[in-house]
């Protein structure tokens, strides 16, 4: 794709996680965290009109509402969407979150719980939260800002709190076929798990990354999709889009520096 | 048929060991009067059940936890709970580490009195290496596997509601109620703290629909204004970020338990609100947007 516009990298990122909900038609969408939500928010006010949304706390909305302070604008209600009810939606499948958990492994099995030993963890973080229960019931996608090898750890994670593909931790008795693990995107390509047994493929490259270098900071073996390019630019439209979903530019703080869309020539190796 | 109750007779029916539920979630309409109150007295070894927030952290700050039964410790705003992060990290206390999920369907057990519910969620994860459950396999045909979360069943639950009569009957206005409900139907008894207390509620259909549970289930109410304080209680007023600030920093700090405690607990809830800024600017803390 060819555009003129300049962009950042969190902008890309923004297009990348919106790609994950296309075509998903009429289920609840949710991003958590700044880049995800802005890209479901996108998904729903280009691709995909069909989603669902909330006002990230009890109410439904048709239009995503802009993050950060709200200043003049009144959100527009369409439906109530209360947490009782946010759990009857998972349980039914019907939904698309897309998370940042701490850790992912080969499987797509996640960690929000704790980091090293479990009764006496080196770091404990949140809590498994409502991963397990997501994670098993519908659809779901992994935004990692930081793609290294702490995020994409060797081995299984710590703590597997969202499940994954691993056959070691199924019975032949549990329905596995109600989950599925769509994408992943990081700040430095965008993933999937379309390979033999459900391995994760890179999918496309961020402009300037290599294929190398995404290996060198995962912990474990990755695939080259067939084909695999470069992530998508985002439109001019997409950008306008964006800046209407996030007036304040939030988004600018969300990666260190807010590095630009197409990095450097000097960075690459 | 009055039920009204002071904090103090409230935290008195409390025995060591006992197993207490809160309602709200995260920083969002936690009973703090009611915890401050738990905070001043010798109660210890409890087993608390909460989806949790700072009272989390405060009664293991406190040593009074004994066992967590959670599926997250956060403040939101800030979002590792740094009382409990410290007391995990250390290894102080026993957990029983649930999905959001589980948690809400082993409440629910509880109230329809039920040794467990089924459920798919905990499955092929360590929720279930970590703790002490089972699965069962579904007598029809489709033979699927699922995990049979228990029924967690309460001694004491401790909800904050916007407002109540002396009855028990209870409003929580805010646009979420969270599972109080739930909270309420899985105790042997709910305490309520509210901050508002009439002698009795007498409403319009509409304003009606906000009790989400029955006064049978409520053994006592509290008149606690800014109860909820620091955490939120929306329509009323927002969480106290500054406060929160002051709060996660104690748990860095040298003996900072004990300064936060002689700062803000020790000396009654007055003295809570007056080192606050007074119930009129508690009660104007904005909400926070999401």
């Amino acid at each position: 794709m060819t555009t003129n516009c300049e962009f950042t990298l969190t902008e890309l990122m923004i297009v990348a996680a919106s790609e994950a909900f296309r075509g998903d038609g009429e289920i609840l969408a949710s991003g958590l965290g700044i880049i995800p939500r802005l890209g479901a928010s996108l998904a729903k006010m280009t691709h995909t009109p069909e989603l669902l949304m909330t006002d990230s706390e009890s109410l439904l909305v048709e239009e995503p509402i802009p993050v950060g302070p709200r200043g003049d604008y009144v959100p527009k209600y369409s439906g109530y969407m209360s947490f009782e009810r946010v759990f009857e939606c998972v349980w039914g499948g019907k939904r698309h979150a897309m998370i940042g958990p701490t850790q992912i492994d080969r499987f797509g099995q996640t960690n929000l719980s704790v980091v090293g030993d479990y009764d006496k963890p080196k770091v404990a973080m949140l809590g498994v939260r409502g991963l397990p229960g997501n994670s098993i019931n519908h659809i779901n996608s992994l935004f990692v800002p930081n793609h290294n090898t702490r995020a994409f750890v060797a081995g299984e994670v710590d703590m597997v709190s969202g499940v994954g593909y691993n056959p070691a931790r199924w019975t032949e008795d549990m329905r596995q076929d109600l989950m599925e693990i769509r994408h992943i995107v990081t700040n430095l390509c965008v993933m999937d798990f379309g390979g033999p047994d459900h391995a994760i493929r890179v999918r496309s490259l961020h402009p300037g990354v290599t294929f190398e270098e995404v290996q060198e900071n995962t912990g474990f073996e990755l695939l080259k999709a067939p084909d695999m390019g470069e992530t998508a630019h985002p439109t001019a439209e997409q950008l306008a889009i964006i800046a209407q979903l996030d007036p304040h530019n939030l988004r600018a703080r969300q990666l260190k520096d807010n590095p630009p869309g197409i990095r450097a020539a000097s960075t690459e190796q | 048929m009055n039920k009204q109750m002071t904090t103090v007779e409230a935290v008195a029916q409390l025995r060591d060991g006992m197993t207490i539920g809160f309602g709200g979630w995260g920083p969002r309409r936690k009973p703090m009067a009611i915890v401050r109150e738990i905070l001043r007295s010798d109660v210890k070894d409890l087993t608390v059940v909460a989806y949790g927030g700072p009272e989390v952290g405060m009664l293991c700050a406190a040593g009074k936890v004994k066992k967590l039964i959670f599926g997250f410790a956060t403040l939101d705003a800030i979002p590792l709970e740094p009382w409990f992060r410290k007391v995990r990290q250390a290894g102080e206390i026993e957990v029983m580490e649930l999905d959001e999920g589980m948690f809400q369907w082993g409440l629910r057990a509880a109230g329809m009195r039920l040794p467990f519910l089924p459920t798919r969620c905990g499955l092929a994860t360590d929720v279930t290496t970590h703790n002490d459950l089972h699965t069962i396999k579904s007598p029809y045909d489709d033979g699927e596997e699922l995990l049979a979360m228990p029924a967690l069943n309460l001694d004491m639950a401790f909800v904050h509601v916007n407002k109540a009569d002396k009855l028990g009957n209870t409003l929580i206005t805010g646009s979420d109620p969270y599972f109080d409900h739930l909270v309420a139907r899985a105790a042997e008894r709910c305490i309520v703290s509210a901050e508002e207390v009439v002698d009795k509620l007498e409403l319009d259909a509409a304003t009606a629909r906000f009790s989400t549970f029955e006064r049978y289930l409520v053994q006592g109410v509290i008149h606690a204004p800014k109860g909820a304080h620091p955490t939120m209680c929306a329509p009323d007023y927002g969480w106290d970020l500054s406060h929160m600030k002051r709060y996660a920093a104690s748990a860095k700090e040298e003996g900072g338990w004990q300064v936060y405690l002689d700062e803000y607990v020790n000396s009654g809830e007055d003295a809570y609100q007056a080192a606050n800024g007074g119930v009129d600017a508690m009660g104007k803390l904005p909400l926070p947007t999401f």
